[in-house]
């Protein structure tokens, strides 16, 4: 095993980005993005050095704990700069970097006509940096590093547009909503540095067993509230539906693939925390689930093509945590994988759409588009075969597995579960439908044309593994699951146990299948020939629920209301007299002592023979005391 | 037959009266100057003459520190002087009080 590697891989982007940050701009437009490409495909190509590096040790061999440097030292609490590697951040490191390769290519198309391009590709760079560091940290405060660093370039790249005040204010949201589950994580990291005196990723999950159960079940629930944030669950989902705003290449590899990932990665990394507190896990599958569906019901009623992708993503980490609240970890994170392939692939299939029809984003607006771009229609309609759990589609034996560990734990969350998949294959069939087929409902003058190669290819590659991504991990024989075999050690008994006859996994997994048709199907009936059914389309779901207009009026507008009030009462009234008063002192202390100051000469040279005669009398009398 | 020590003191100490007086009493700026360079010629006797006395070099060397800044002072003041009596006829200090507060 090689530190070099994984710290290269690691540092590279960044390099990236602080060379487009120094140089971005005087080079000429695509050589920003070629650059910053570049240099994440060769982090991905050091990924997967380092994987087949693992692969090749036993399989109880695989963690490494590897120091860059000493990073803060005070007191009893001492932190590195290090890295955690063992078979759970190198899968992730791996998809990160892949994605994020597919990513930036696809963007020096996407972004071709924007002024700052070279800017967008700083932030690309720096993000992939920020997510590097927040999976292969080896201990929280640095992984707390990585974890405000994607935010904030999430912030960054969600106001990306800044000069449309919709924007700015989404990326105003993010933030905000964000720093909730922060506060959880914060303290979290507190409680366990307060009981155990350390907060490295080794010495934490090898002494946890000394704590109370009372303390665990805090450390993980306020754990999960961190996770919440991030991964935009129930309650603090909306901001990811805003999110939409920044450029759509952003969307597909931030709020989808990864970093809204980031949450399941801190669960399924605190598993050993988790297992010894079966109450929050079964509080993360309720919330989780529930999740699932009020995002899939929004999802529904939406008019603009990314803000039905923006509810499938957050119904899609709904299942997710599903699964993590289960204890079914590596389900959680083929899901995480699989749903990056295919959502990756939406977003970027719905960039290419707003790209070719020239920024519109209405799916009323659209239609007919699947002969004017093939390639876009073709993946996009395998994406949707494969969210919508279609077998032998990724997306079936990834939800398949989730779904089967949810039906082991309680059988109302296979219930509510298993209504969301049928929900997800209609929604997304509702978009395909309303997107390429109909009648064409643009201007027809509009000269719509398939997008450049520079953004297809990455689609075709998205789209092959959207198909073939369930080879990772299938359920046949023990010997095909490979994502099962390579994971149960990171895990151990964490693992909920699978106690299901294969009977029954058929029966589920054939049952998956019927309902993933029967959702295809009913989006077939209703939508292949309208585009208006306002009966199923309630303006109560196209608000998600009312949810983000209660949160305006519950929180922000009283909250605006309040800080006014500070600003004309306690402002004006308090901290202004305060100052005020304080100039007013010195100004008459100043008309007093201004007397002092006569402008005589002879005045002066008094007062200077008087201090000296002062000091002389003082030396003369005390001094020889 | 040598001077004792205290006459030279007593020569400084009434050296460094006139100038203080001088100083006080006079309004023509150019005496007052002149005072001015009197009490620091005084204190410079009092060093070396304590220096004799106690055998000790330092003073000596302090009175070339005075000398120096006496000189530097001279420069600019009687710069200042030669300034202020191009502007005006006169030359008494308590016409210059501009800088009232």
């Amino acid at each position: 095993m090689n530190s070099t590697v994984v710290f290269t891989l690691m540092l590279l982007p960044l390099a990236g980005s602080v060379f487009n940050m120094a140089f971005g701009r005087r080079l000429k437009r695509p050589f920003a993005g070629v650059i910053a490409s570049l240099i994440v495909v060769a982090s991905f190509v050091l990924a997967v050095v380092t994987w087949l590096d693992l692969l090749a040790k036993p399989s109880n061999q695989r963690v490494f704990d590897f120091t860059l440097f000493n990073w803060i030292s005070s007191g009893s609490l001492h932190l590195n700069v290090g890295a955690y590697v063992d078979p759970l951040s190198v899968t992730m490191i791996l998809f990160v970097t892949g994605i994020s390769s597919l990513i930036h290519i696809y963007s020096i198309g996407y972004m071709s006509h924007d002024e700052r391009f070279s800017t967008f590709f700083m932030y690309l760079n720096l993000f992939v940096f920020a997510m590097l560091v927040l999976v292969l940290s080896d201990n929280f405060v640095f992984t707390f590093l990585g974890w405000e660093g994607v935010g904030a370039t999430s912030y960054w790249l969600i106001a990306f547009w800044f000069e449309r005040p919709t924007a700015a204010a989404a990326g105003k949201k993010a933030f905000i909503v964000n720093r909730i589950g922060d506060f959880g994580y914060l303290t979290a990291v507190f409680l366990l540095f307060n009981y155990l005196g350390s907060l490295s990723y080794m010495k934490v999950f090898g002494s946890v067993g000394q704590l109370s159960h009372g303390t665990v079940t805090a450390i993980a629930l306020l754990f999960f509230v961190g996770a919440v944030g991030k991964s935009a669950q129930l309650p603090l989902f909306v901001w990811l539906v805003d999110a939409m705003e920044g450029p759509t290449p952003v969307s597909a590899l931030i709020h989808a693939a990864t970093m809204v990932t980031a949450g399941v990665y801190l669960m399924a990394r605190i598993s050993p925390i988790l297992h010894l507190s079966a109450g929050v896990g079964t509080l993360i599958a309720f919330v989780g689930v529930i999740t699932a569906f009020v995002a899939a019901m929004a999802a529904t009623s939406q008019t603009d093509i990314k803000k039905v992708l923006a509810y499938s993503t957050v119904s899609q980490l709904g299942y997710m945590f599903l699964g993590i609240g289960t204890g079914q970890y590596v389900a959680a994170i083929f899901l995480m994988v699989t749903h990056a392939f295919y959502k990756a692939l939406l977003f970027l299939g719905a960039g290419s759409v707003i790209h070719g029809l020239h920024d519109e984003q209405n799916i009323k607006k659209m239609g007919a588009l699947r002969k004017l771009m093939p390639t876009t229609a073709v993946t996009f309609i395998v994406a949707w075969l494969s969210i919508a759990g279609l077998p032998p589609f990724s997306g079936f034996w990834s939800k398949g597995d989730v779904l089967a560990g949810a039906y082991q734990k309680s059988p109302i969350l296979w219930v509510i579960g298993a209504v969301t998949a049928m929900l997800t294959a209609y929604y997304m069939g509702r978009e395909v439908y309303l997107v390429f087929f109909g009648k064409q409902r643009f201007d027809p003058a509009a000269k719509v044309h398939e997008s450049t190669k520079v953004m297809t290819i990455p689609l075709i590659v998205l789209a092959i593994l959207s198909v073939f991504g369930g080879a990772l991990d299938l359920p046949v024989s023990d010997k095909f699951r490979f994502l099962e075999n390579w994971l149960t050690p990171v895990f151990g008994n964490a693992l909920a146990p699978s106690s299901m006859s294969s009977l029954s996994r058929l029966t589920l997994g054939a049952m998956d299948g019927v309902f993933a048709i029967v959702g295809i199907g009913v989006a077939s009936a209703l939508w292949i020939r309208s585009s208006s059914r306002p009966g199923i389309e309630p303006r109560f779901l196209a608000s998600g629920w009312g949810i983000d207009g209660f949160y305006d009026r519950a929180i922000a507008r009283s909250s605006t209301k309040l800080s006014e009030s500070f600003a004309t009462v306690v402002e004006v009234k308090v901290i202004d007299r305060a100052t005020m008063s304080m100039g007013a002192l010195v100004g008459l202390a100043g008309k007093y002592l201004r007397k002092v100051q006569s402008g005589y000469i002879r005045n002066y040279a008094l007062y200077i023979s008087i201090g000296a005669i002062v000091i002389l009398g003082y030396f003369v009398t005390r001094a020889g005391a | 037959m040598t001077v004792p020590g205290s006459w030279y003191l007593i020569l400084s100490a009434l050296l460094f009266s006139l100038g203080a007086l001088g100083f006080f009493i006079r309004r023509n700026i150019l005496i007052m100057f002149m005072s001015l360079e009197l009490m620091l010629n005084a204190v410079n006797l009092t060093f070396v003459t304590f220096s004799r006395m106690l055998g000790d070099i330092g003073g000596q060397t302090v009175v070339f520190f005075v000398l120096v800044v006496a000189a530097a002072e001279v420069v600019v003041g009687l710069g200042l002087i030669v300034a202020i009596f191009r502007r005006r006829s006169s030359a008494t200090a308590d016409d210059l009080s501009i800088f009232r507060g």
